[in-house]
């Protein structure tokens, strides 16, 4: 079987039983200072590492190409509250461009 | 009475809508990045209607895209969408939900629903019906986005070109700005950046961002046993 096909649903499985077990559990095993603390930061280390591995990586090895120079800009947009499709395009524009004209890989 | 209530209503109706309009414009960005990953259409589609989360949905295509394995893709996705189920068990107390009610809910519990119930709590019925609206709203802009930005895509034979490989990381970027909301969090975040890129050829692909949980596990005890 595809490797796609199985991380798309069961991650969606995954997903749809977390969402339904917050409606099922008593509150009182998952509303503990320490696991609240925790689950609170998980969204951001991820997805600070998400940035960086989209970046930087290509497979195990460290790129420096046009990708730096989209988040760069992505930063820039961001900075002035630009929306996030904006974001998104602008950074593909960006290193878009720097390619077609031969300045980076 | 109900006039002002109605009022109410209808402003909330108009900005869960609005919510849904803007989430869809990023539904376009996944569909489009699924497609360009190597994902088929039928699974962009399959993940929009199913895992119906963005940032854990930009997860399995970015991972996977990346070359990392199935179960890494499916360890992040998951580790993204805990946040769902406390949003969830936050919102019983005023969804107050009973039989299948609970499934349809669970599925819309995302964070732009719970933002909008939240944003209304002093009003228990308003809550609700922001739950519901905004939950409904996402959910069908997210598809029908998704399914014009994987067509969209599939006309391009060269994503690299067009920059769409530098658009992922500029993705995650987006979805992690506004939580950054303090100093402390803001070195969090840059904690688990620079753990990542130090990762990144020493382990498999995949692997980097789920190590960054570790420093969620030692921050967040540490913080909890500080208060």
């Amino acid at each position: 079987m595809d490797p796609r096909w199985v991380a798309v649903i069961a991650s969606s499985v995954i997903a749809f039983a977390l969402k339904f077990s917050g409606n099922v559990v008593p509150a009182r095993y998952l509303e503990q200072p320490k696991i609240k603390s925790i689950t609170s930061l998980v969204p951001i280390v991820m997805l600070a590492a998400l940035v960086i591995v989209q970046t930087f990586a290509t497979g195990q090895q460290l790129d420096f190409d046009a990708r730096i120079a989209g988040l760069i800009f992505a930063i820039i947009l961001l900075l002035f509250k630009a929306p996030f499709i904006v974001v998104v395009i602008g950074a593909a524009t960006i290193a878009s461009l720097l390619r077609y004209f031969g300045l980076v890989n | 009475m109900n006039k002002s209530s109605d009022s109410r209503r209808s402003t909330v109706t108009r900005n869960a809508i609005g919510v849904g309009l803007a989430t869809g414009l990023y539904g376009i960005s996944f569909g489009a990045l699924a497609v360009t990953s190597g994902f088929s259409f039928a699974q962009a589609q399959v993940l929009s209607l199913g895992l119906f989360s963005g940032a854990s949905q930009f997860a399995v295509v970015g991972i996977m895209g990346a070359g990392g394995g199935a179960l890494a893709a499916i360890a992040t996705s998951s580790l993204l969408g805990i946040r769902n189920g406390l949003y969830a068990l936050s919102l019983a107390r005023v969804l107050k939900l009973s039989g299948i009610k609970k499934v349809f809910a669970s599925q819309i519990t995302i964070d732009e629903s719970t933002a909008m119930s939240v944003a209304n709590v002093d009003d228990e019925e308003l809550s609700r019906w922001a739950f519901w609206a905004t939950g409904i709203s996402v959910f069908v802009f997210w598809n029908i986005a998704t399914a014009i930005g994987a067509i969209g895509a599939s006309l391009i034979t060269d994503p690299k070109s067009f920059g769409l490989d530098a658009a992922v990381g500029a993705a995650f970027l987006a979805l992690l700005w506004p939580r950054l909301i303090n100093k402390q969090i803001r070195y969090i975040a840059l904690s688990a950046a620079l753990l990542a890129i130090i990762l990144i050829p020493v382990v498999r692909p995949g692997l980097p961002v789920l190590a960054s949980v570790l420093i969620a596990v030692i921050i967040g005890l540490r913080n909890s046993g500080s208060k």
